[in-house]
């Protein structure tokens, strides 16, 4: 996974509360058998309005989604997150996310923020009146930076450390790649294999 | 302090332990089938890892696998393609593969205990909820989503937090056509849904000691339905003997190790279970579910419960939701409900013994004018034992229909489906709104109800066969 120390980037605001996994990713794309090119599934049903702020030509290429409250509510599946990420979100800013899905987006590198309801309003309104301002969350220090907007956020210290190293679980167990080869010498010879030698 | 079976198995395979940190568990056994696996073996290639343990891990299909004209090609694209990609992901990456039309072709957990290769003292993976089954083995095995999967292929452990553990114990003699079916229904209906939530299941007592292998993982497959994580049941002379000479079993000196082994695997007289459930066999009658979950099911002499007579208000607002859905009212026998089709089958009950049952009843008889059976075998193996016995010949001399071996019509991922107001009686395991076809119903039953209600068109038990006395309904 890639590592998150900080990112700049032009924002999208998305002026609704509980939004659910089914509105990210609707439930016919779960039957794609990779786990790229969910960028078009993305918002799919809202997106058929021209007018949906994702369609407008001055977001295109932003990658920084603001967030009403309650974000990724709903079925648990990962694929809201790879479609957020396969469009090109770096990061979402919340006031507050349903846990699985949050849970689900740090294990993939997406960086969910918690911001009060009064900071997001202070993004959607900077970045609707000037769609070009620019926001950074920055890892290390914790903040979310903006023209008028400097704010402090939290983030527990292993999830935080794994972001920033780039560590997935399974690079984090890797790392104990000694202890899984002493346990593997030390199996009894009866165990079971499904493919004889 | 003494240790619980669950706690043994969890703790030789304890990889690294460290303060604050989830164990990191090695897996002996992972299996893969189309649904789960494709996202899992596309992470590995995104980040160009390989598979650990290609000796540890076996792939089948059999969630979208026709049961009908197999030589064919899958008329659905999306099922072709699930298919199409685990053998490519297979071909890739080295997995042993066993597709449609292959002899040791099933369903995932009817292929990995007859091939041996489900073993007491085992942990087994499998990006399937109902890989509880295999705890019967003693094995500790449960289901993985499919971010967990990928983790397994690349480093054949998976870091867990260890539940708790509950003990449900069942003594006593299981009364005549009473089955390990029935009893994990009553069970799961007992403590409800989510009342094995965060445990291990341990089944225990004199009755679970006298079941065969079949019935054990019929009950070990249910847990997951009980809400439990998994399920076992401690090995013993039985598990000994259904082990002996299968394909992946030790052999020689290798097998007297394991039984040694496996004979340490009990709980510890005075070890402490986290919670406890005590069951009396011989009050417990043929089960079926009336409702949209496991757990709403009743003994099939009483009647559709009111759910006015419900105390707990989400359990009433469940039972009204669930009745609209079924077409029922409160008060009706259950004796009474007619079915449209009955499905024989399953990780449930889609083995020889299950198959046996059903032949035994319907043979010389004939399925009910109107109702359909589907007789759906668990594994290619089992069909051939099936054939050999002669108990295809059987089901079809009674009109039922004979199948290809897959999951079938247990979640109708293929064209085997219930349509929409349908009634089914089913051997499987879930009964969740549209599980077998959207607006399907499904009433869980035993092989033996299954086999009993085919011939009179209605729920019913095989003594209602041989009882001619015995007016419908009551
Ligand atoms: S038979 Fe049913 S429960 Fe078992 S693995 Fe197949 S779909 Fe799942």
């Amino acid at each position: 996974m890639e590592a998150f120390t900080t990112h700049t980037g032009r924002a999208v605001p998305l002026r609704r509360s509980n939004v659910d996994t089914d509105q990210i990713i609707p439930a016919h794309w779960l039957k794609k058998v990779t786990r790229d090119g969910f960028e078009d599934g993305l918002f799919e049903a809202w997106r058929k309005d021209s007018e949906f702020v994702l369609n407008r030509p001055e977001r295109q290429g932003a990658s920084v989604l603001v967030a009403g409250p309650d974000f990724g509510t709903g079925s648990s599946r990962e694929h809201a997150v790879w479609a957020l990420q396969n469009y090109g979100f770096k990061t979402v800013i919340s006031s507050r996310f349903a846990d699985i899905f949050r849970g689900n987006s740090l294990k993939n590198g997406l960086l969910t923020v918690v911001l009060d309801q009064k900071t997001v309003d202070a993004l959607w309104e900077l970045t609707e009146a000037d769609p070009t301002a620019e926001i950074t969350v920055d890892l290390g220090s914790r903040k979310v930076l903006a023209a008028g907007i400097d704010a402090d956020f939290e983030l527990d210290e292993n999830a935080r450390w794994r972001l920033l190293n780039g560590l997935d679980d399974i690079s984090l167990t890797l790392q104990n790649e000694a202890d899984i080869a002493a346990y593997e010498a030390a199996r009894p010879a009866f165990k079971p294999r499904t493919i004889t030698a | 302090m003494g240790r619980t079976l669950a706690e043994k198995v969890w703790d030789d395979h304890v990889v690294r332990r460290a303060e604050g940190e989830p164990d990191l568990l090695f897996i002996d056994l992972h299996l893969l089938h189309e649904v789960t696996s494709p996202q899992a073996f596309d992470g590995l290639r995104q980040n160009g890892r390989q598979v650990r343990r290609l000796d540890l891990t076996i792939a089948t299909e059999d969630h979208n696998t026709p049961t009908l004209d197999i030589d064919k090609p899958i008329a659905d694209p999306v099922s072709r393609a699930q298919l199409e990609t685990l053998r490519k992901n297979c071909a890739e990456f080295g997995v042993r593969l066993h597709p449609l039309g292959d002899v040791e072709q099933g369903v995932v957990h009817v292929v990995g205990p007859q091939l041996g290769l489900t073993q007491p003292g085992t942990t087994v993976v499998c990006g399937d909820s109902h890989t509880s089954t295999h705890g019967a083995f003693g094995a500790l095995a449960f289901g993985i989503g499919t971010s967990q999967v990928e983790h397994v292929l690349a480093t054949q452990t998976l870091p867990l937090a260890r539940p708790k553990t509950m003990a449900i114990t069942v003594d006593g003699e299981l009364p005549e056509d009473v089955t390990a079916k029935d009893l994990i229904l009553a069970i799961i209906a007992k403590i409800g849904t989510g009342g094995g939530q965060g445990y291990i299941l341990e089944y225990r007592g004199s009755a679970i000691e006298k079941l065969s292998m079949e019935a054990r993982m019929t009950i070990c497959n249910m847990s997951i339905e009980a809400g439990a994580r998994a399920g076992m049941i401690a090995p013993d002379e039985t598990t000994f003997a259904y082990l002996k000479g299968r394909d992946h079993a030790p052999e020689g000196e290798d097998w007297d190790a394991a039984v040694a082994y496996w004979k340490t695997l009990k709980t510890d007289e005075d070890a402490v279970f986290d919670a406890e459930v005590i069951i009396d066999a011989a009050e417990l009658a043929p089960f079926v579910t009336w409702g949209t979950n496991p757990g709403q099911g009743a003994p099939l002499s009483a009647h559709v419960p009111d759910p006015a007579s419900y105390e707990d208000a989400s359990e009433r607002n469940a039972a009204e939701k669930a009745l609209e859905y079924m077409g029922l009212t409160a008060g009706q026998p259950l004796r009474d409900i007619k079915v449209d089709t009955v499905f024989v089958g399953s990780c449930t009950n889609g083995r020889i013994e299950d198959l046996r049952a059903v032949a035994g009843i319907i043979g010389g008889r004939k399925v009910a004018d109107g109702v359909r059976m589907l007789v759906v075998p668990g594994s290619v193996r089992v069909a051939l034992q099936a054939v050999e016995e002669g108990l295809d010949k059987v089901f079809k001399e009674a009109g039922a229909e004979w199948r290809h071996a897959g999951c079938s019509m247990c979640l109708g991922m293929n064209p085997d489906q219930l349509a929409p107001g349908e009634r089914s009686a089913s051997t499987s395991n879930r009964n969740f709104e549209g599980r077998q076809g959207k607006g399907g119903r499904t009433h869980l039953v035993s092989p033996q109800v299954a086999a009993a209600t085919a011939v009179l068109g209605h729920l019913a038990s095989p003594a209602d066969l041989y009882d001619v006395a015995t007016p419908v309904g009551v």
